[in-house]
């Protein structure tokens, strides 16, 4: 048998070995990243949701800032809760725009009466269009869209507090 | 003091595998020779083992709470042969069988080994005794089954009840016998390695172990496939999961192992091939132990995970593997190969099976660890599914089949009158049964179709080794090996005639609907509320006919309570040519019930030809332990 050969194994058995070292020190993201990462944010024009706030059109995120758009809605629990940590986002200075996912007027404008109002505009979804082309499947859900109007990052489900510096982070990057 | 009894047992027993390891080492040096003192050793250690083993039942059957493990795995209500099967039903009690398999192994050995040389033997026992260290070293460090808990709970968190089912009962053991059995062919190509002494006295030794072992592997793969196919209820018998492939590659290994070994025992030759095999089969045992523990590969299977725990494993796997990887790089150049053969000889048959098995073991291997790989490199996720599989061993599987039908005609070291003339009967039915799938389904893909001949083809041209003399007076083992080949015929017809002819039917029926599926109308009579011991389940009523006659069919959805799941169990009925396989899925808004059916022709020759392959194995192991003790003496003076 001939050298290199037989030494085969042995080389077979530490990449293996190596593979599977990998994979118990960098236990498993089980988070699969989205598919509109790096895509553009899909046309749409949306209506005001409640009188007196501008509605959303995706022209107004191709502005050369960085926005966070928020999916929302008055009747849904956890909006509520993270509304808190989209008041604190606003308070460092991001731009957050709003959808309001099949959703009344009325409703809304006591919803952010009752819970405090983070958005420079607010966009009606009441069919769900927009949200399905954006590739969200509930509320809430936030996307993070550079100055291109190009999207860069996909948070599903509220925001959470300790997740505020990683959100900031997103956005710096996204500038 | 049940668990204290068996959490001793089990630390002497780690004392004497150090004793056993040492004795080996001082006897191998050439000292003094220590055998007789190892054999004892061995058998006391095997004893041990299992009397820890006896007391984890004992404390499974007894619902013993004040045990962590049988507080987190078992309820005082679930039925009896459930609490002692939950014993092995999780990481702790399985690693502990795990164990008790490999020193009780290991004892069996001291005992009855009298074919290799003393020398051998010595050192195969150390080579068992260091691997037992290991794994005693992780049960009693990172998994002691027998650790308490204070205050004990009143009550225990109960039992997964996917695995609340007969075939769990039996699926795990046999499956780590085959695994574990393998650790004896590992230890002694190690032991012979370190001595120099591959020749035919080694492999017939190593034989019986391997066939052994091989039987209840090709057991434990075939009836977990069928506990996957009526417990899951998704109607197919092969996933080609990570565990399942885990169990899988073992076997590959092994089947290739048993038929090198031939070559070895019969003509000398393939030693240094035949030695990495067997290290190759129980290393891939260890990395399917890993595979299942660590939960490093995404799997449906991840019923007991943790990384600590998998980092001891794979520091066991490294350490074993690679030292028998090295062992065989040093020595391995030294080994003179036996008698030489010609191109066309039954030699050459063997090689080329094994070449074809190593393949598909590889393809296996790298389809299971692929994504793995990908995403170190890469960051890249991605799974590797049945279509690669499928497209890649199905093939090779089918050249396989082919050969099988070859290599039994063929002599040893050289053949001189044609083979293929005793072929013609074998391929003329191949060829035939080819012509009328194209008639009668035309629709069917190209490998179902190729799958159904070759089938049909292996199984007459099994049947062959067998013509041409009286078959009574044939050795036990040719019938062995006639009967698993056939099985492997048998198992390929059954595969290509699922993939090719399964219909399949998913309706909402409301009650008194009638739905058809394949040749059957199947009616929803009624769906009502049932109970059984630790569940409630709703159960439908369905009757199905075709033509005349009627079948009841009573699939069910269980609710467990301890804890709280919802199950699946489907209802099989099985004909003679297929089976009619309905599940119950969830009422739907409309009033009616979402019902799966499935009619699955021939499904059936699929666990029947597995279990022909393990009885064909049986047989030849019998065999082999018959035909040694007749011809041992006069074996020996020959030499």
């Amino acid at each position: 048998m001939s050298k290199p050969l037989r030494f085969l194994p042995l080389a077979l058995l530490a990449l293996l070995v190596a593979g599977l070292v990998w994979r118990l020190a960098t236990p498993g993201n089980s988070n699969v990243s989205s598919k509109m990462d790096g895509q553009p944010v899909p046309v749409f024009n949306l209506a005001a949701a409640v009188p007196g706030i501008p509605g959303l059109a995706s022209s107004d995120l191709a502005g050369g800032q960085p926005h966070l758009v928020n999916f929302f809605a008055s009747w849904c629990v956890p909006c509520a809760t993270e509304a808190g940590v989209l008041a604190q986002l606003k308070g460092r200075g991001v731009a957050i725009d709003g959808i309001a996912i099949r959703d009344r007027p009325d409703d809304v404008a006591r919803f952010l009466a009752r819970y405090g109002d983070p958005y420079e505009r607010i966009g009606s979804d009441t069919r769900s269009q927009v949200q399905i082309a954006l590739g969200s499947s509930g509320v809430p859900e936030s996307f993070v869209v550079d100055g291109r109007g190009i999207i860069r990052y996909q948070h599903i489900g509220p925001i959470d507090a300790d997740e505020v510096p990683m959100i900031l982070a997103r956005l710096g990057q996204a500038k | 003091m049940i668990a204290e009894a068996g959490l001793a047992s089990l630390w002497l027993a780690a004392g004497l595998a150090a004793l056993q390891m040492l004795l080996a080492f001082i006897s191998f040096r050439g000292a003094i020779d220590r055998g007789r003192q190892m054999r004892g050793v061995a058998v006391v250690q095997g004893v041990l083992t299992l009397i820890s083993f006896v007391m984890l039942l004992l404390v499974f059957a007894r619902t013993d709470l004040s045990v962590a493990l049988v507080a987190e795995n078992s309820h005082s209500a679930k039925p009896f042969i459930y609490k002692v099967a939950a014993a092995w039903g999780n990481h702790e009690g399985s690693m502990l069988m795990w164990v008790t398999v490999l020193a009780v192994a290991g004892a069996i050995l001291a005992l009855y080994s009298r074919r290799t040389s003393e020398r051998t033997l010595v050192a195969a026992l150390g080579a068992q005794a260091a691997l037992a260290i290991g794994f005693y070293a992780f049960l009693l460090i990172a998994s002691n089954p027998f650790a308490r808990l204070f205050p004990a709970p009143l009550e225990g968190q109960g039992f997964n009840p996917l695995l609340q089912d007969p075939g769990l009962a039996f699926h795990p053991p046999t499956l780590y016998f085959g695994y574990v059995g393998l650790s004896v062919g590992f230890s002694l190509a190690v032991g012979a390695l370190l001595t120099g002494e591959v020749d035919s006295r080694l492999a017939r030794a190593m034989r019986p172990w391997v066939l052994g072992a091989w039987v209840l592997l090709t057991l434990g793969i075939t009836a977990g496939s069928y506990w996957a196919y009526y417990e899951l209820g998704w109607g197919g018998w092969w996933f080609w999961d990570p565990v399942e492939n885990a169990s899988l590659m073992p076997w590959l290994a092994a089947t290739a192992l048993l038929h090198s070994i031939n070559v070895l025992a019969a003509r000398g030759a393939l030693k240094a091939w035949t030695m990495m095999l067997a290290v190759i089969a129980f290393s891939m045992s260890m990395v399917g132990t890993f595979l299942v523990r660590s939960g490093v590969l995404t799997s449906v299977h991840a019923f007991a995970i943790d990384p600590q725990r998998g980092a001891f494993l794979l520091v066991l796997l490294a350490l074993y593997v690679g030292a028998a990887f090295t062992l065989f790089a040093v020595r391995a150049p030294a080994l003179r190969e036996g008698a030489p053969f010609e191109l066309v000889s039954r030699e050459t048959g063997l090689v080329v099976n094994n070449l074809i098995l190593s393949v598909i073991l590889g393809t296996v291997f790298v389809g299971t660890l692929y994504p793995l790989f990908v995403e170190a490199v890469s960051g890249e996720k991605l799974s590797v599914g049945a279509p690669y599989f499928n497209a890649v061993a199905g093939p090779l599987a089918l050249i396989l089949a082919l050969l099988v039908g070859v290599g039994p005609l063929l002599s040893w070291r050289r053949q001189s009158r044609p083979v293929l003339r005793r072929l013609v009967a074998p391929a003329l039915i191949g060829a035939t049964m080819l012509v009328i799938t194209v008639i009668v389904a035309p629709g069917i893909s190209m490998l179902a179709r190729a799958g159904l001949a070759v089938g049909a083809y292996l199984i007459a041209a099994s049947i062959v080794p067998l013509t041409g003399r009286n078959p009574l007076r044939a050795p036990l083992q040719t019938w062995g090996m006639v009967v698993a080949h056939c099985g492997m015929g048998i198992a390929l017809v059954g595969a290509a005639a699922n993939a090719a002819f399964t219909t399949e039917r998913l309706a909402v029926a409301q009650l008194g609907e009638t739905l058809k599926v394949g040749p059957w109308l199947v009616q929803l009579q009624s769906v009502r509320p049932a109970a059984g011991k630790n569940w409630t389940a709703l159960e439908a009523k369905l009757f199905a006919s075709r033509g005349q006659g009627r079948v009841t069919l009573r699939p069910e959805t269980r609710y467990f309570t301890n804890p709280q799941a919802e199950t699946n169990e489907a209802a099989i009925v099985t004909f003679w040519n297929g089976q009619l396989y309905t599940v119950l899925g969830k009422a739907d808004p409309s009033g009616g019930w979402q019902l799966r059916l499935w009619w699955k022709p021939f499904v059936t020759l699929i666990w029947l030809g597995g279990a022909l392959i393990a009885l064909g194995g049986a047989l030849a192991m019998a065999g082999r332990i018959h035909w040694r003790r007749k011809r041992t003496g006069s074996e020996w003076k020959r030499r």
